[in-house]
Order: structure tokens, then sequence, then C-alpha cells
């Protein structure tokens, strides 16, 4: 789901890449699982006790800008001053922030918002396709593309125009 | 030095400078000794006076000690700690000359010359050392004399530097199977052996013999060597009026840092703990911990990692102390120029990223901030180690052989029969139907770690698609039927 986008987003940049995810969490990141598409070297790991901590520290490191992408699991919505915080904070630092978040639970001060859900693909096996649709996008128009990430050629392949 | 000036040397010896260290802490009344172990038998390694009296000895076994004394009382020896009171004691011996030597594991040796006279003379020193030792709980022996070796004679033997000539050979220190044979040969006296022909006592004893016994009769120099003290990473502050706002902490704070830098600086050391003591008007005091994820010694990085801790002090009526000390340091070597490198554009230089760890471990613990280390295990959840950043460096060579999820959960049961995945099932609520079935690929439980979760034994893994779209990492036990889903794709 959301976490092969993630790993897309974090090949696509240079640099260090932070994934907070809040300590309680019972399922765990596999870096073995991310090879095929990211050195797992890359990865910081942060474990924030709760969501306010969590917050705290992906505003921290947006604002720094050491890293080049902040990735943050959320579990419950954030509110606007929350999610207006982290944007301007992502503004300062120049660095990709990007939020898991569970269906429903968008911020309005999010540049873009994806929904990407993994698609059965009959004709390829260990194929790795998936439907990526920009849902929200404040600076142009919607879109739906189907893709597939190319190990070799260390790229996404866009599969096919989306049929609708 | 002091070339054509007598030399005066006094030789302090702690003879019971292990039971006194532990004396001193916990007083006891009676025998007591301390024990240590040497092969399979316990043996006393050092005892008090009262034990003494009772006629027990060092070297004596424990078992044959309390059976001549029952009620003695008996701890292990430290020889560690024991070392570090001596130290801790030269430290202290340096109030009456800078030039502080260790003799052995068990005594002092000061070269005193013309320092005696800020004591009111040498007679007074030594009662004074006398009288402050014996005052601290620690018994000792001192020896005042015109060389290393007759002090030492002195310290150990009695008797002054006048009568040293009538002192027995030991007091030479020399080893025990020499003094045995200048006992069988009469000389049984330090005079005698001064007396008696060089070159006969040379080619039967070696040249240490006469070597020792110059050094004893100063006609060979033997130098005191004053340790050097550990440097103390250490600044402190007191100031004239009491201080209460941010960035005055702030300011005075940046003055005991550049000090601190430099001295870690001409050290090669880097800080990887610092702690900030404020004290205020009231005495009462605070701390503030800054724990560094990597050894670091600029004042310009360090000083805003500190303003977050800065900003829970309580002044109260305000602070007007200020001690700074890097608690844990670690070596860190002067840093290569390399311009080429730090103009490289789009990285951000590591120091930047340590800084930013820095920061986010002050506010969730720097034990949670991670990083993946590659492990050798085939078994999927034990691929990898989870190690906190600050304390590790990091490692690439992870290897997937086949496909592997992207998140790892707790095995979820499955309602489903038969070695082949099932043709539709029920997961988290969802009804599933299978797409693909890749595999199975057997992994084996490591038979040398017992862990529970490998308790049904072999494991047959399937990449499941289904026609939902959901890619499941999904496993069979044939030992023990069951189906489970471990990982999800994507």
């Amino acid at each position: 789901m959301a976490s092969s986008f993630a790993a897309c987003l974090a090949a696509a940049v240079q640099g260090p890449v932070l994934w907070l995810r809040e300590s309680w969490q019972g399922d765990t990141l596999n870096p073995v699982g991310f090879l095929p598409v990211l050195d797992p070297v890359r990865v910081l790991l942060a474990h924030p006790a709760n969501q306010t901590d969590a917050l705290a520290v992906a505003e921290e490191a947006l604002k720094d800008g050491a890293v080049a992408l902040v990735v943050l699991e959320i579990t419950r919505p954030l509110d606007l001053r929350e999610g207006r915080r982290l944007q301007l904070a992502a503004g300062t630092g120049g660095t990709i922030g990007l939020c898991l978040i569970p269906e429903g639970m968008g911020s309005n001060a999010a540049e873009t918002r994806w929904r990407a859900t993994p698609v059965f693909d009959p004709k390829h096996e260990d194929s790795t396709l998936m439907r990526w649709e920009i849902i929200k996008n404040k600076m142009g128009t919607f879109g739906a593309w189907n893709v597939c990430w190319n190990a070799q050629a260390h790229r996404l392949d866009l599969v096919s125009p989306a049929g609708e | 030095m002091f070339a054509g000036t007598h030399r005066r040397i006094v030789s302090i010896w702690f003879p019971r400078l292990a039971s006194d260290r532990v004396l001193r802490a916990r007083p006891v009344e009676g025998p007591f000794a301390l024990s240590q172990r040497i092969g399979s038998s316990e043996t006393i390694y050092c005892l008090n006076g009262a034990a003494e009296r009772t006629g027990l000895h060092r070297g004596m076994r424990m078992a044959d000690a309390r059976s001549f004394c029952p009620n003695l009382i008996s701890q292990p020896a430290r020889p560690d700690q024991e070392a570090r009171f001596l130290r801790l004691l030269r430290r202290w011996a340096e109030r009456y000359c800078p030039w502080v030597g260790l003799e052995g594991a068990d005594g002092l040796v000061l070269d005193i010359t013309g320092a005696a006279h800020l004591f009111g003379g040498e007679a007074a020193m030594l009662a004074d050392m006398q009288a402050r030792l014996a005052r601290a709980g620690v018994t000792a022996q001192l020896g005042l004399a015109a060389s290393r070796g007759a002090a030492w004679a002195v310290a150990h033997f009695g008797g002054s530097a006048e009568t040293l000539l009538s002192l027995p050979v030991a007091a030479l220190r020399l080893p025990t199977d020499t003094v045995v044979a200048l006992q069988r040969l009469g000389l049984r006296k330090i005079g005698d052996l001064a007396a008696s022909p060089r070159a006969p006592l040379a080619r039967r004893f070696g040249q240490d013999l006469l070597t020792r016994l110059d050094q004893c009769l100063g006609h060979a120099p033997e130098p005191v060597t004053p340790e050097a003290e550990p440097p103390q990473f250490a600044t402190r502050m007191t100031l004239p009026e009491p201080i209460g706002l941010q960035a005055d902490v702030q300011a005075a704070l940046e003055r005991l840092l550049t000090p601190l830098c430099q001295k870690l600086a001409t050290q090669e050391m880097g800080a990887r703990r610092l702690c900030l003591t404020l004290r205020r008007v009231d005495q009462a005091s605070q701390q503030v911990e800054l724990r560094l994820a990597a050894p670091m010694r600029e004042p310009a990085r360090i000083l805003p990692l500190f303003a977050r801790g800065l900003e829970d002090v309580d002044a109260g009526f305000g602070i007007d102390q200020m001690r700074l000390e890097a608690v844990q340091v670690e070596r860190l070597a002067p840093p290569q120029s390399n311009a080429l490198q730090s103009a490289a554009p789009g990285h951000a230089p590591p120091e930047q990223l340590a800084d930013l760890i820095t920061r986010i471990g002050t506010r969730i613990g720097l034990e949670n901030v991670l990083r993946f280390l590659p492990a050798e295990s085939h078994i999927p959840e034990r691929a990898f180690l989870l190690a906190p950043a600050a304390f590790s460096t990091p490692q690439s060579g992870f290897t997937a052989p086949r496909p592997r999820p992207l998140r790892l959960f707790a095995p979820e049961p499955l309602a489903a029969q038969g070695a082949e995945p099932p043709q539709s099932f029920r997961w988290r609520g969802m009804r599933l139907t299978l797409g693909r079935a890749t595999g199975p690929e057997r992994i084996a439980p490591e038979w040398w770690i017992e862990d529970e979760n490998w308790r049904r034994g072999l494991r047959d893994y399937w990449r499941v698609e289904t026609r939902e779209g959901r890619r499941l990492w999904m496993f069979y036990t044939p030992q023990d039927p069951g189906w489970f889903v471990q990982g999800e794709f994507a």
C-alpha cells in the first residue's frame, strides 16, 4: 500500500530518509523488503512514544533539512494547526514530508494527497503493479496511473494509461 | 633538578592499604581481613591490626584463619579499587610538594627538596602527614632520607637515615632469593655489604645488587617521576549577580563552552555527554544533560543543542553558579579539511545529520532513533537488527534471495486447510480470493536458538497475490498444519 509509495519516493530523492512510527505499533518495517527499491542504509527510524512527539520530531526534521524525506505514519487525524505547522516547516527546510494516513484522515494543509493501491496483474509473475491516484492537488489537476517498479533499471515504469 | 643541593625524599608506605580503604567506609570492631582467591583456595590478602594480633598473617588460607579466629569478618579484595585509592592519596600528597610518584602498589614517594620550610621544617611536615593520614584512618609509615632507596628502607624497616647501615639487606628492595643468599654468606646488614669488595659481589649476584646499594646510599641517581594529572573536562563560572533570563544563561553557557572545547581540542577528544549544573541563589541546583549523537567539540554546534534543555530550567530567584562538565568523552581526531567535499551540492554534511539526531534524541531519547543493520540469518524477522543510530555505524550488506515483504507482523492465523494456498480466505475482516501463488519457499527454524514463535517447526512460505490487489506473505506449517499471514508486500 502506502509503504511502497513511500519507498519509491525515497528512492527518487537523494540523501537520508527519516521514518517515524510510534513505538507501540505492532508491525515492523522489513529492511530486506526495501532492497529492490532503496538501500536500507539510507533509512533512519525514529520511534516516538506518542503522536505529539512524532509531530514534534517531524517538524524538527523537516525544518532542519538534514534529511531528504520525512515519512510520518499517523494514527489520529491532524488538526488544522498541526498540519499547517508541518507544511510551514517543510517549506522552510525544503524537505519533502510524506504522511501515511489511514483512509479519510487527510490534512487540509497537504499540497497533494495520493491513494496508492496494489493491483492484481494477471500477466506477469512477481509483479509490483500499483495504481496511484492523486486525489488532492493544490497546484494542478487530478490523475491516475498504473505503475510498476522496475528493479533492473531502478525506476518506475508506467504500465498503461488508466482506463477511465 | 636542584643540582648541587641535597635532595630530601619522603617515602610513605601504607602497610594496610586495602583493609584501611574498606574500613574507612565501614568501620568494623575486631579482626577483619580481605580475602583473595588464588587457584582454588581463598587466602588472606590484607588484614587489620586486630586480626594480626590474633596470629593471622597474609597469605594464610581463609579456612585456617577462620578456625584460629572464629569472629573474623572478611570480604573479597578489590585490587582495582585499591589502585584507585592509591591514586587519590597521590593526589592528596601533592599538597606537600609537586613531585609525587607512586612507589609500587602500596606506597608513595615525595621529593620534598625545597618544600619543607613551607610546613615549618621536615619534622613538622612529617608529623603533619602522619597526623592527617591517621585522622583519615590510613596506617602509614614514613621514611625521610637523602635518596629514594634510603627513604624506602627507612619507611619499611624503621630507624632513620643515620642508622641506614645497620638495616637488614632486605631493605635494599632485592628479590627474596638474593636476600637469602646474602644472609647465607653472612652479609646481614647494609653496612656489611657496603664494606665488602664490589667486584666479587657483582660477579656473584649481578649488577642489580650494586645498583640497588648505590641507589640506597645516594651514589646513583633515582629520580621521582610525578604522574601526569588526568585531564579534567569541566569548566565553571561564578556570577557576581544572579541571572534568570534564558538569553543570559545561553551567553554564560557559551563562555563556559569555549574553554571546554579548547581543552577537548588539545586532548583530541570530543564530548559525548555533557552535564550543565546550574546553582541557584537558594542553594538548589538543577542539571541539564545533553547526550550527543556523535562526539563533537565545536561550541557553535553544541550551544543550540542545549536550547531545549535550558527551556525547562526553573531559575527561581536567579542562578549564580554554573558548571559544565563533559561527563563522557571519546577520542576525536582533528578533522581533515576537504574543501571539495563540503562544496558538493545536494548533500547535507554528516554533522548536520548528527545534530538532528541529537535534537530528536533530546525529545524522544537517543535510543529511540534507530537504523537497520544486516544480520546473518535466514529467519525473516532476524535478518536485520535495529540499533541506535548514535551508537552504531551504517553497514550495508543486506541480501534477499527472494522477494521479501515490506512489512512484517506477528503471524495471523487463517482458517484454511491443505498444503496449497486456499482459493479464498478471510483476513482482517476482508474476503480475499487467490489470484496467483508463488512458492513454496521452505525455511527451517534455527535449532540452536530456542524461539517461541517457531514452535510449529518448518514453514513453507508463499507469495500470494489476491484478485483484490493485496499481496500477502503467507506460510503453511507442514509439521503442525496451519496457515498464517506474516507480512505484506507493497
